[in-house]
């Protein structure tokens, strides 16, 4: 008797475990939906509008000489050799950077650091770099500190005078260039005649099935408003829906092949593509390995872009960012660097001390434009947060089929 | 006793927790703000915050826009990804089953160096198979110049940026969740019982649909569920190998993410693809008869 097993003791014992066990699921459950509830609230998504006045930390710059920057990957001169730019800064200044290239999309970095940025947590990084309407985007957010104007001398000084008065920046009181560039046409010129402008690029029927487009909703759209005759820097509802409309076209006549980031680079070198939207850095990389790739700007114009320095909310090395800047507006770090990274040199003077680096780049115009070709370059109007949303979707659904 | 029954009850239990825990956390979890997600107030913005205000529209919407064919020839993302997913199942399961029956009856002392073979594209990475897939096909590659060399293809023709690239790539990439589970229930047969439908005079025809393929049935089963549900949602392949018109409900709903930000037709989105294959899935598995899979 006493050695039969008491069925009604194992069941109670594991009823009693069950009940246990619901009670630290619960526990656990309850645990996890509370950390979800700091970022996922249980129903909705808390705006992601902050105030750099109040969510920002203590500057501990002077007591840790520490910097921490995440940029484009290929973005700056080789970092280990002891006479680079980010060796001469760390030698001068003894600040150690950090450095990593971690941003390959604006979106997808957007969509990254989304979560804290939106909630007043730190990213722990104390320079992020952004292309304008990325960063006018992060600005108009309340995103990003202002910059101490005394520490950036340089910055004032020396910036090119069409990256001045930006809309979304007019003073740069918060970014500073780090590299600018063109947007514009690339073709292979051993196996298609030369493409003048962006309306040939979507109707040369040589083209068809040839050609890509980028991803970047103002790269391409900047093009598709002037194909239709409107202005970038200021168009109406109308001239959008006419320029979409224009696009699904395009899109639906198969000439576009697909819409791309960085990628269209490969595809151009490796022929499947005989042509394509793009930005002029990767077009010069690519002709030192095949001379027959062109960049053209399109008779349409020149669409005139920059990646620019940020510091975000909560970065604990803000002047010791400000010093990097101020550093890298130096016209001689400028011309080094612009020497290995072949875009737009945003800081004047640089082109004279690139005499002494590499003469060969003096004259280009790609690196260094003058200011005259530049004049009628376009800007992409600032969007409110509701025609962001509105025409990133309008485009979207162009791209996505 | 009662105290070792006790015991062994909770061991189960305690075994439990770090699977439900990993669950809750990482599929309960997300599945809530997912659906939360899909209910937002569309007139909100990332910028400004949405509100959860039950807004079933948003399936409507975006049934719609993605889920409706345009014309015959452009059926829209949601119908395209079950056909490319359909058809590079069928396929991977002609290839497949043609690959396990030989590992699995024919190979003799090369049946291991076989399967290995099979899992070695594992070892790189997702990423640059397809990439690798790229210069394959390319323009200027060699699978071109062949078939442009013996007329197939014009002297203008490419397969990449076609459904025939994407789906290659699907197949390619899909074909060892295939080959496994195959090769796993056929190796299981009692080779008596084909000798026997011999012995009963059935040809190797008959032999093999009387006899085989019927207890071949639930590799047949595993093999096309884990090769149909990861390849209707997959983006990968019609990102690198398609164009335009060959965007998949994986790329709308990656777009609808990160670049338009507009989380509630996303989220939408990813509901009804789920909802439908899980309907598939329980259809066919019906079908098939074979629930104890499950």
């Amino acid at each position: 008797m006493v050695d039969r097993p008491d069925p009604t003791a194992g069941v109670g014992g594991a009823r009693f475990s069950r009940r246990g066990l619901l009670k630290t699921g619960g526990g656990v459950a309850f645990a996890g939906l509370s950390i979800a509830a700091l970022k996922l609230p249980m129903f909705g998504v808390s705006g992601a509008k902050q105030d750099p006045a109040q969510c920002r930390a203590t500057d501990v710059s002077s007591s840790q000489k520490e910097l921490i920057i995440s940029n484009w990957p290929a973005y700056i001169d080789p970092r280990k050799k002891s006479t680079s730019t980010t060796s001469v800064f760390q030698q001068r200044t003894g600040i150690t950077v950090d450095y990593t290239d971690d941003v390959n999309d604006n979106a997808e970095f957007f969509a990254k650091v989304k979560n804290q940025m939106g909630s007043c947590e730190p990213i722990n990084r104390d320079m992020i770099v952004m292309t304008d309407w990325m960063a006018a985007r992060m600005i108009g957010l309340g995103w990003i500190q202002p910059l101490d104007a005394q520490s950036v001398p340089n910055l004032h000084q020396n910036l090119i005078e069409p990256l001045r008065n930006r809309q979304w920046d007019p003073k740069r009181t918060y970014s500073a260039p780090w590299q600018a560039g063109l947007t514009g046409i690339a073709y292979n010129a051993a196996k298609v005649p030369e493409i003048k402008s962006f309306e040939e690029l979507l109707t040369r029927s040589d083209l068809k099935g040839r050609m890509t487009l980028l991803t970047e909703m103002r790269d391409t759209m900047a093009f598709m408003l002037r194909v239709v005759g409107a202005d970038p820097d200021k168009f109406t509802d109308a001239e959008w829906s006419s320029a979409i409309e224009r696009l699904e076209k395009v899109v639906a006549s198969g000439q576009v092949r697909s819409f791309t980031g960085n990628e269209y680079i490969q595809d151009l070198a490796a022929g499947n593509i005989v042509a394509c939207e793009a930005w002029s850095g990767d077009v010069i990389q690519a002709q030192f390995d095949n001379p027959d790739i062109k960049f053209v700007t399109p008779e349409e114009g020149l669409s005139l872009w920059a990646d620019n320095m940020m510091v975000p909310n909560l970065a604990t090395h803000q002047a010791n960012a400000e010093e990097w800047i101020n550093y890298y507006y130096e016209p001689e770090t400028a011309a080094k660097l612009a020497a290995w990274v072949n875009y737009i040199c945003p800081v004047e003077g640089a082109k004279e001390e690139m005499e002494k680096i590499d003469p060969s780049l003096v004259d280009n115009k790609l690196i260094f434009p003058d200011t005259e070709d530049l004049a009628d370059a376009f800007d992409f109007m600032p969007l409110t947060d509701q025609q962001s949303q509105q025409y990133e979707g309008d485009f979207n659904n162009v791209i996505a089929g | 006793m009662a105290e070792m029954t006790r015991r062994r009850g909770l061991t189960g239990y305690l075994l439990l927790v770090p699977g439900v825990v990993w669950l809750a956390l990482f599929f309960v979890i997300p599945f809530y703000s997912l659906v939360a997600a899909s209910l937002f107030d569309p007139g909100g913005s990332v910028f400004s915050g949405y509100e959860m205000t039950w807004h079933v529209q948003n399936y409507w919407d975006a049934l719609k826009e993605y889920g409706k064919p345009n014309s015959w020839s452009d059926w829209g993302p949601l119908l395209r990804s079950f056909w490319y997913a359909g058809l590079s199942t069928v396929i991977c399961l002609v290839l497949g089953y043609v690959l396990a029956y030989a590992i699995a009856f024919k190979a003799g002392r090369w049946k291991n160096l076989m399967l290995v073979l099979v899992i070695a594209p594992f070892f790189t990475s997702f990423l640059v198979r397809t990439l690798a897939w790229k210069l394959i096909l390319g323009d200027d590659g060699p699978v071109v110049s062949v078939l442009q060399a013996v007329h197939i293809l014009g002297a203008d023709g490419r397969l990449l940026a076609t459904p025939v690239a994407v789906i290659a790539g699907i197949v390619y990439n899909f074909l060892p969740f295939m080959v496994l589970p195959l090769y796993a229930s056929l190796d299981k047969i009692d080779h008596r019982l084909i000798e026997a439908s011999g012995d009963l005079y059935a040809n190797p025809f008959v032999g093999f649909f009387k006899v085989t393929w019927p207890l071949s049935l639930p590799g047949v089963v595993s093999g096309t569920l884990l090769t149909f549900i990861p390849a209707a949602g997959d983006y990968i392949n019609a990102q690198l190998l398609g164009s335009t018109n060959q965007r998949m409900i994986g790329n709308v709903i990656q777009n609808l993410f990160t670049d338009a930000n507009d989380y509630p037709a996303a989220a939408a989105l990813s509901m009804i693809l789920m909802v439908v294959i899980i309907a598939m899935v329980l259809f066919y598995v019906r079908r098939a008869g074979t629930e104890e899979l499950l």
